[in-house]
């Protein structure tokens, strides 16, 4: 509802608002983000969080267009490398918290700043060479376009979709879901039922680093530029959109569903706002006002549905 | 005397310096529902978290049926048949009754490589158990947790150990928190667990809990089994409250009990 709200109100002051190219455009990069986003749901509800998303997705295109450009590796094999090397760092960040039960908060920070560092360095910081991924089936694959009618359409929204429908049956159908959510709500009752706790988190840091990796290529396909920096400030952009979804920050809770939505409300504000003309520069004062707004929200109606039953 | 469900012997565990359990022996025959009590620190918790694998002994042995067993963690004594409810913590609040029921041993519908969890057999076996612990309110197994009364939860938990089949259910202050009615709930549902052939350890401050309940009565002081043979048919209240306290030690003691026979 808040969503319609709000395209109801951005379409009120600027109709551009709703134009095919504005919307595909916005389309586009939403779907990037809302990857991630969707890893991050299964993650929190699980009770831990990934702040080197956004290390990661900088990170994977920068590798992949070095061993590329090197000629190490193809394309293919630079992809299958960089998705590798992602689900590694995501290894290392559930193995620390798991193993040395050191909070998510601090390992991730850490490999945030390990994983950017290593980017910068690669490249002296310097963005790669992307140019020559023209035609190459990878990336039709990964961000190929057409029209259907006036709306530019990008082979990453279907990935989106899929992927959205894939974790939102893991998490309520399948087995895992349960283990998932029970890993998040009280571990310790979980372990006592012989759920493996630990593997269940490794398993979703993992993920959480491989969706990041394959957002980050898609995104660097899609703009020709893979930029160390790219990526930053986007793990708390995309724990705000998980959060907005209704997924618990304490774990144990968490909707598919939600999480799309959440993606859509945030990223249409940021467009929405740009487009109305609030100045470039106070912007995030805007995004950051209503993300408060919609958390006190959140919590007022938490306690009112926990008050009625 | 037959081989009791479970027997410890000479159990030690020391915290540091501290001695937490000297020497303590401990049996619980089958279906049979156990009163275990002690004053703080009488070493009861201690006990119970040893048997449920929840801390390692530092010395003596547990027997299950007559056979030697090391319960190095709380899964290694569900697995044994022991389960362990302490109030709350043995459930996932923001889970349905059903989903927390099948924990870790949800039915998967075919084809398996799907992981589908069968959701509706998962309830139709809930709403079965709810009905044998005597659920009267018509709760439908989709329910969190989260949303029942303190009571209610205990009896999902005490469900689930049964329909598992635990032979050994340790109830730890389950009566803790809870209002009159429900705690007469939770005594019904405890005795239903013994008719239906399992085993109870029940472990309450407050000692008429224990006495409506109970076959048995053990109760502990300084880290050892001081009486393990109390009637509560034949003994008062007042009778209990002295061994626990250990007023006037011997005399008492001894008058309450008639020969501390060991079994096995």
């Amino acid at each position: 509802m808040l969503l319609v709200v709000e395209i109801a109100v951005f379409w009120g002051i600027n109709h551009d608002f709703l134009s095919p190219q504005n919307i595909s455009n916005t389309l586009a990069f939403t779907v990037e983000l809302g990857l991630i986003a969707l890893a991050m749901t299964l993650l929190m509800t699980s009770g831990e969080f990934d702040l080197s998303v956004g290390s990661v997705f900088g990170f994977s295109p920068v590798l992949m267009w070095t061993l590329f450009n090197s000629g190490v590796a193809s394309l293919e094999a630079a992809f299958v490398i960089a998705l590798v090397v992602a689900a590694f760092i995501g290894l290392v960040n559930g193995w620390f918290v798991t193993q040395l039960k050191i909070p998510s908060f601090l390992v991730t920070l850490g490999m945030l700043l390990v994983v950017r560092g290593t980017a910068l360095f690669v490249t002296n910081g310097f963005p790669q060479r992307t140019w020559s991924a023209e035609g190459s089936w990878l990336a039709e694959a990964l961000v190929g376009d057409f029209f259907i009618g006036p709306f530019r359409i990008y082979m990453s929204l279907f990935w989106f979709i899929a992927a959205a429908i894939a974790l939102g049956y893991v998490l309520t159908q399948s087995r895992t879901g349960n283990w998932i959510q029970a890993a998040g709500g009280n571990p310790s009752a979980a372990r006592a039922r012989g759920v493996n706790v630990s593997g269940v988190k490794i398993g979703l840091f993992i993920l959480s680093s491989i969706l990041a990796s394959l957002a980050g290529v898609i995104s660097s396909l899609r703009t020709s530029a893979a930029n160390p920096n790219s990526g930053t400030g986007y793990e708390l952009e995309v724990i705000a959109m998980v959060v907005i979804g209704g997924t618990a920050l304490t774990g144990g809770r968490g909707t598919i569903i939600g999480t799309v939505l959440g993606i859509l409300i945030l990223r249409v504000m940021r467009n929405g706002i740009v487009l109305i003309g609030v100045p470039g520069l106070a912007y995030n004062i805007f995004i950051g006002a209503i993300i408060l707004g919609m958390m006190a929200l959140h919590s007022w109606l938490e306690r009112r549905h926990q008050a009625g039953t | 005397m037959a081989e009791p469900l479970v027997r410890m012997e000479n159990i030690r565990k020391s915290y540091g310096r501290v001695q937490a359990l000297v020497d303590a022996n401990f049996h619980v025959n089958e279906r049979e529902i156990v009163g275990l009590l002690g004053d703080n620190g009488a070493g009861k918790s201690t006990l119970i978290k040893v048997l449920s694998g929840a801390v390692p002994l530092t010395s003596g042995d547990i027997f299950i049926r007559g056979k030697k067993v090391n319960l190095r963690s709380t899964s290694d004594a569900i697995a044994h048949g022991i389960e362990t409810i302490y109030q709350d913590s043995a459930l996932v609040t923001q889970l349905s009754i059903a989903r927390n029921l099948f924990l870790g041993r949800e039915p998967i519908k075919p084809p398996r490589f799907l992981n589908r969890m069968d959701q509706e057999a998962m309830n139709v076996v809930a709403r079965d158990l709810l009905k044998q612990v005597g659920i009267s309110k018509n709760i439908p197994p989709t329910t969190p947790i989260g949303s029942l009364s303190g009571g209610e939860r205990q009896a999902v938990a005490i469900a689930r150990a049964m329909h598992f089949d635990s032979d050994l259910i340790i109830l730890d202050e389950p009566t803790n928190n809870l209002g009159v009615a429900e705690t007469q709930g939770v005594l019904s549902f405890v005795r239903s667990a013994r008719d239906s052939g399992h085993s109870c350890i029940f472990i309450a401050h407050n000692i008429h809990h224990v006495f409506q309940v109970v076959d048995r009565i053990v109760v502990m002081r300084r880290g050892k089994v001081v009486a393990d043979d109390i009637d509560p048919k034949k003994t008062s209240v007042a009778e209990v409250e002295r061994v626990i306290t250990g007023m006037s030690d011997k005399e008492i003691h001894d008058a309450l009990v008639e020969g501390t026979q060991r079994p096995g």
